[in-house]
């Protein structure tokens, strides 16, 4: 399947929004308010559309790689790799999404301090990715950006919401904070096909992007009265396929149809 | 009257399927219209990358065009440039707020990544008034924002800058 560089890093970034977007999906119909949960669920929504992009350009990368056969297949014959398939027919070791995306949602405090580390890693990563020789890719970094600052906004105003809010909510910031820190790290400690490809100009150089985030994480965590997680020490693997050990019960079941009946349409 | 002309005229007919007083030529996501070796190319953009209307949008066009004999359509998707509501036509953007959604203002307003960044004021699309409040900037369908008026007192929806 990772046949080449590009398609393990197509299939990254589309991982990444699947995964996080599947874990926002959980919200919808328990938001805390009626406004709120609606948002949550259009960030959702966003971003399972950039995935499905990502995914559909992973499968015309993976057909064209294979011949001809496949290149019928994508024309809605049989044989060929889908977009479907590469989410729903993969498992957990195939998947190229950082840890971060994958924790599980805990209090909304959790996952309003997730989307907004992810969120402020897109901004400056989106942005730079839209410069990407590969075409197809920068086309969709070019499109999701604007997404993306929506979310950005949304989420930091949340953080700072929150953070500055009652004891309740500060300390339920700390918590999270204390939990998601030390998958921050991931984002910026390149995989060996980001290394490949940003040498080529296709994919971003994410250690170049670090200062960014760390200043717009900075500004916001100071507002909202918080301070970053204690500790140097960061979780990695996900961008390699060693994920921790959500990941296979959000699998079991995001891919249960289609893995209970296979090719089932309604 | 030459085919693509036809053709373009034939889309003004197809309505978007979650705001149905646009047609797909108002929303500006047909970018390109030309005859390959006598059959149809469509070029269409999405509005947001999940609109789920999109599919729908596809199979409208198909139904349209089928209708006026064009049997073999071929619908091509390109993201890039990116749609923007700059590309909503002024005749679009007239039927939106006669149906109660305001229209988006003209570019200058779109998503600024500062926080809690104030907009622009968005008319009332009742009353005309600019005494409004953004209730969330998240709405029924990606593209709209919810709204309140503080004179006429009614919520609406704002069709956001993009």
């Amino acid at each position: 399947m990772f046949s080449s560089p590009t398609i393990e890093y197509t299939l990254h970034l589309a991982d990444n929004a699947l995964i996080l977007g599947h874990r926002n999906s959980e919200w919808t119909g328990h938001g805390p308010i009626l406004e709120q949960d609606i948002a949550l669920s259009n960030i959702a929504l966003d971003l399972i559309g950039q995935a499905r992009n990502f995914y559909q350009l992973a499968a015309r990368l993976i057909n064209e790689d294979r011949g001809p056969g496949a290149r019928r297949a994508e024309a809605g014959e049989e044989g060929g790799v889908t977009e479907d398939d590469l989410a729903y027919l993969r498992d957990g070791w195939d998947f190229r999404n950082c840890l971060l995306v994958e924790q599980p949602n805990g209090d909304w405090g959790t996952t309003i301090l997730r989307q907004f580390f992810f969120s402020a890693y897109q901004y400056y990563f989106y942005g730079e990715l839209q410069k990407s020789r590969e075409a197809g890719i920068a086309a969709i970094a070019e499109k999701s950006l604007k997404e993306v600052t929506y979310h950005l906004r949304w989420s930091g105003e949340w953080v700072i919401r929150l953070g500055d809010g009652t004891e309740e909510s500060a300390d339920r910031m700390k918590n999270a904070m204390d939990q998601l820190w030390q998958y921050t790290g991931e984002l910026f400690e390149p995989a060996e096909y980001e290394q490949t490809l940003a040498a080529d100009g296709i994919a971003v150089d994410v250690r170049e992007i670090r200062p960014v985030w760390d200043q717009r994480v900075r500004e916001v965590l100071t507002a909202a009265q918080l301070n970053k997680g204690a500790g140097d020490w960061m979780q990695t693997g996900g961008k390699r396929g060693k994920h921790t050990e959500y990941l296979g019960y959000l699998l079991a079941e995001m891919q249960f149809l289609q893995r209970a009946y296979p090719g089932c349409e309604w | 009257m030459d085919e693509t002309s036809t053709i373009w005229s034939i889309l003004e007919s197809v309505e978007d399927p979650e705001v149905p007083v646009l047609s797909v030529i108002d929303l500006g996501i047909i970018r390109e219209v030309s005859l390959v070796d006598g059959q149809p190319v469509i070029v269409l953009t999405p509005t947001y990358s999940g609109c789920p209307a999109m599919d729908m949008i596809r199979i409208r066009i198909r139904m349209a065009l089928l209708q006026h004999g064009f049997s073999n359509v071929q619908i091509r998707t390109v993201l890039s440039p990116a749609w923007t509501t700059d590309w909503m036509s002024e005749k679009g953007k007239e039927k939106l707020k006669a149906f109660g959604i305001a229209p988006p203002l003209p570019l200058q307003t779109v998503c600024h990544p500062g926080l809690f960044h104030r907009e622009e004021a968005i008319p009332c699309p009742r009353c005309n008034s600019y005494h409004t409040t953004r209730i969330s900037e998240f709405g029924s369908t990606a593209c709209k924002a919810i709204y309140r008026c503080e004179d006429c007192g009614e919520p609406f929806d704002y069709f956001k800058c993009h």
